[in-house]
């Protein structure tokens, strides 16, 4: 890079930054966990204690520089010491989704020849050991929670307590190679690898140095001006980038504290107790929430509901607005602070969003109404826009100038230029060095000058210089009388519905487009119960004429609005059903980021299609599920194809005149 | 009983000398006989299972071997010694616990109080005590509070801490009632069909729970179950009954190579 930033010598490593934190924040909370429903804490001190026992325990276990160390686990302390503990001994840690399937695994570990495997429970050493013939490079599996693992031959197997207890009692043996070994460590080594959830083809390891990721960090902490006293709830999978950037960079550049959940399903309650001041969720849980909130003030008593919209109608009117610092009357004001006091205050504290000083949200498209809400509750909830191979960050949203539709400008130390065919390119100090083992791919990616192609198609908003993405560049595509056809864009519109939960959308070089719809069961569910609507089953409830009925009206109310916009008129939605099953990452249809996989679906269900566009009026289908423990078994059902009402595109007038 | 006899299963595990022997039980509610003289032992550390059709007198024998139920005929042991007749909460006194097949839990109550009950039998501080919650009760009840989590954690019930029971499904109501069970610390734990009305994934958890509890903690389990598959997984050694009748003793496959048992499970000609 020509212009490249440097980093001050003694913070440009993950080593470096914990023993600068062991002094400078010795005594703040570094770590903490719900484990026995209590907070448990860890100081900056006692973390670089723990981190130093297992790395000094994997130097017994003949860890060497360069050796990839696979890491699958729900965010807990002990995995995020490992990754630590990998980088002091000059290992690469390689961050995997734990509830991914043991081929999946298989598949990366063999892939990175991963040495050595640290997990959390019985159920990963499982995993492990019945994939152990493919993965012929593993050495050593070290597990957390000994539970259910006391018969299990342990020659290759130890547990993580055990490491950290001989690295303890060998500590003069192993110190000097350790410190040895830290030194030697320089900014442009391979800090972590992360695979990519691979909307296509097979997942790719992308290759991250101490620099990208620093760097990154060092910027992105002084553009939202985070410090030690901030603090995260880590929920999301450690193997995206974005855990990486938020719970490790960030945490460690800034000095703030990392808290992990009891378990997946008590995030919520989680996050109430924690109450982080820096936050960041995918637009599906903002939406999740505010769909519970609804269904809870539907059943709530006729003078709560009353209140509760009068004061969000008025949130909805002033709240962006006193957020944004821009002038709003001195009455409304007020009402505004009695709005906070009985309303706003209480359910933001419920919501554990009280404290939340800097909410990012990006990975899809956000519904406006949902961005609004919260935006209107006082909550500094703002979009980004990237990927992981540029250590998440390429555009974001600065205080005050924050949009539903647009993705705000070019992060701190990042270059956005659009190529001629619509498609974001950028270039930035956190660009990924290569695909691991996969030069053809990293060529194909990133230009000699280090220009990276985001695979999205976008354009810079003239008025306001921010960037607004339409969809995957390799998505957009042309419909037969050459219009444009975005489906995302359609995708989206529809997906603003509380009780759609996914849709995809066909129409590439044909004449019309149709779609595909998964109804939200707990929304839908929700409703029926008030309309004392019996159903057995998601696939019961999805054929429901009713059912069918609102989603024929939110799809004919989408169609009136895509109609509106010259570029994708063509895009209205002809005919649609909605699917007998939910899309499931199991069954490979989606990612497990849960991204649509359009061309397996498309596969998958072609007889589907086939019936959506040759106007029968049911289609008589059975498909292939997989369950939880990998079994497989089969649903059929007979579905209904309906027809949605459309607006006649005008014929554009002389494009000249 | 000087001599103590050990045996190992195949997976490894060293099985101690009888916790509970029941000899020549006979059980009988006015003219009908459930349990028509019976005897078979249950030995430190195994799984032993109950097996048998419906009304073969199972759940009678699980109620006998907690002291709901006093026989008629024959003797319980218990660690070598006679048990005299004793009421069930002193028989839970001396470390056993159960759980029921009709989910016997509160239902109004949350999951972590649930669990707090069959605690109990440990708390020893005076009601005076409770309600100043000072010194013993206030210690008793940090305990208390600590082993509950640790179980709350072991069956991965965190989610559903502070839950009524009542609203839960049926699956995880089983879990509870298993956590209330444990909460006692029982060294023999007696379990009513922990299976029953589950499906197939639901079964699979509540089997690795069930060896989990008795790989880590040592518990002897004692359990009754319709699912033959689950039985022929978990259990080390199993009693088939039928009519109130002994028909079958021994490791699931010996058991299942038994003609008797397979006759009342296929079912015969009885005319």
């Amino acid at each position: 890079m020509t212009n490249a930033a440097v980093l001050d010598t003694s913070l440009d490593t993950f080593p470096k930054l914990l023993v600068r934190n062991s002094t400078k924040f010795a005594d703040r909370p570094a770590y903490r966990e719900k484990e026995y429903g209590i907070w448990q804490s860890w100081t900056w001190k006692e973390a670089r204690d723990e981190v130093e026992a297992l790395a000094l325990g994997f130097l017994d276990l003949g860890m060497e520089p360069g050796d990839h160390v696979a890491i699958a686990g729900r965010n807990r302390p002990h995995f995020y010491w490992a990754m630590m503990a990998a980088q002091y001994v000059g290992a690469v840690p390689v961050p995997v989704y734990q509830d991914a399937v043991a081929e999946e695994m298989a598949y990366v570990l063999d892939h990175c020849n991963a040495r050595f495997a640290i997990v959390e429970d019985q159920e990963q050493v499982d995993k492990i050991l019945e994939i152990e013939d493919k993965v012929p490079g593993l050495k050593h599996v070290i597990y957390v929670d000994k539970r259910g693992l006391r018969k299990y031959d342990h020659t290759t197997l130890h547990a993580y307590a055990t490491v950290q207890e001989t690295g303890r009692v060998k500590r003069d043996e192993y110190q000097p190679e350790l410190d040895r070994r830290m030194n030697a460590a320089t900014t442009d080594d391979t800090c972590v690898m992360l695979y990519t959830s691979g909307t296509t083809g097979r997942p790719k390891g992308v290759v991250m140095s101490h620099y990208n990721m620093l760097m990154t960090a060092k910027n992105s902490c002084e553009f939202d001006n985070l410090n030690e006293t901030d603090s995260v709830l880590a929920y999301l999978p450690m193997a995206w980038i974005g855990d990486f950037i938020f719970s490790m960079a960030q945490a460690n550049w800034a000095g703030f504290c990392v808290a992990c959940p009891e378990s997946a399903e008590t995030m919520q309650a989680d996050l109430r107790e924690i109450g982080p001041t820096y936050f960041f969720a995918p637009p599906r849980f903002f939406e999740g929430l505010l769909t519970d909130v609804m269904i809870r003030m539907e059943d709530a008593g006729k003078f709560k509901r009353k209140l509760f919209h009068k004061y969000m109608d008025l949130a909805k009117r002033v709240g962006p607005d006193l957020l944004d610092g821009k002038p709003v009357s001195a009455a409304d004001k007020m009402q505004y602070q009695i709005g906070k006091i009985l309303i706003y205050g209480p359910l933001l504290n419920t919501l554990g969003l009280s404290r939340v000083r800097v909410g990012y949200t990006a990975g899809e498209a956000i519904g406006p109404e949902i961005f609004e809400f919260y935006r209107s509750l006082g909550i500094n909830l703002k979009q980004l826009y990237g990927q992981t191979e540029a250590c998440v960050y390429i555009t974001q949203q600065p205080d005050g100038e924050v949009r539903a539709d647009t993705v705000g400008v070019p992060s701190p130390g990042v270059e956005v230029r659009i190529a001629d065919n619509g498609e974001v390119f950028y270039r930035s100090p956190g660009t990924f060095q290569e695909y691991y083992n996969n030069p053809e791919s990293t060529a194909d990616t990133k230009d000699p000058e280090g220009w990276v192609a985001t695979g999205d198609a976008g354009f810079f908003e003239p008025s306001s210089g921010h960037l607004r993405i339409i969809d995957r560049a390799k998505d957009v595509g042309k419909m037969a009388d050459g219009g444009m056809f975005a489906p995302k864009f359609v995708e989206n519109k529809l997906k603003f519905y509380p009780d759609i939960l996914e849709a995809v959308v066909f129409g590439n070089g044909r004449d019309k487009c149709t779609a595909f719809i998964n109804i939200d069961l707990s929304a839908v569910g929700n409703w029926a119960e008030r309309n004392n609507i019996a159903y057995a089953s998601y696939q019961e409830l999805a054929g429901h004429p009713k059912v069918m009925e609102s989603i024929q009206s939110h799809v004919e109310e989408v169609n009136k609005s895509v109609a509106e916009d010259e570029m994708l008129s063509g895009c209205q939605i002809h005919r649609f059903l909605i699917l007998h099953k939910e899309l499931d990452a199991d069954d490979g249809e989606l990612t497990r980021t849960r991204k649509v996989r359009r061309k397996v679906i498309e596969e998958k269900f072609k007889v589907l299609i086939d019936g959506l566009y040759d106007g029968s009026k049911e289609v008589f289908v059975e498909t292939e599920v997989t369950y939880e423990d990998g079994r497989k078994g089969s649903i059929s059902a007979t579905l209904e194809l309906r027809d949605a009402a459309v607006v006649p595109v005008k014929v554009k007038k002389d494009a000249a005149a | 009983m000087s001599k103590v006899e050990t045996y190992t299963t195949p997976d490894g595990r060293t099985i101690g000398g009888p916790v509970m022997e029941m000899k020549n039980i006979t059980l009988r509610f006015g003219g009908v006989v459930a349990i028509k003289d019976i005897s078979f032992d249950i030995r430190e550390g195994e799984i032993r299972a109950i097996i048998g059709p419906n009304g073969a007198g199972k759940s009678s024998m699980l109620n006998v071997m907690n002291g709901f139920y006093h026989p008629q005929e024959g003797e319980v042991w218990f660690r070598g010694k006679i048990r005299p007749p004793m009421r069930p909460y002193q028989i839970a006194g001396q470390g056993v616990a159960r759980t029921f097949q009709n989910i016997a839990l509160f239902k109004g109550m949350s999951t972590l109080d649930n669990i707090m009950c069959g605690r109990l039998t440990h708390m020893k501080a005076n009601m005076l005590s409770h309600i100043l919650w000072k010194g013993k009760a206030e210690r008793e009840e940090v305990e208390a509070r600590e082993k509950v989590e640790k179980i709350i954690d072991f069956l991965e019930i965190q989610a559903i801490r502070k839950k009524p029971v009542g609203s839960l499904p049926y699956g995880l109501q089983k879990r509870v009632e298993l956590g209330r069970a444990l909460a006692a610390d029982p060294e023999l734990l007696l379990l009513d069909e922990p299976m029953a009305g589950m499906n197939v994934e639901e079964k699979e958890d509540m089997s690795r729970f069930i060896l989990d509890v008795n790989d880590e903690f040592g518990t002897t389990i004692a359990l009754i179950e319709h699912d033959m598959g689950v039985v022929m997984d978990i259990a080390d050694r199993v009693v088939v009954m039928d009519y109130g009748k002994k028909i079958g003793d021994g490791t699931p496959a010996e058991v299942l190579a038994n003609q008797d048992v397979i006759d009342a499970y296929l079912g015969v000609d009885h005319g």
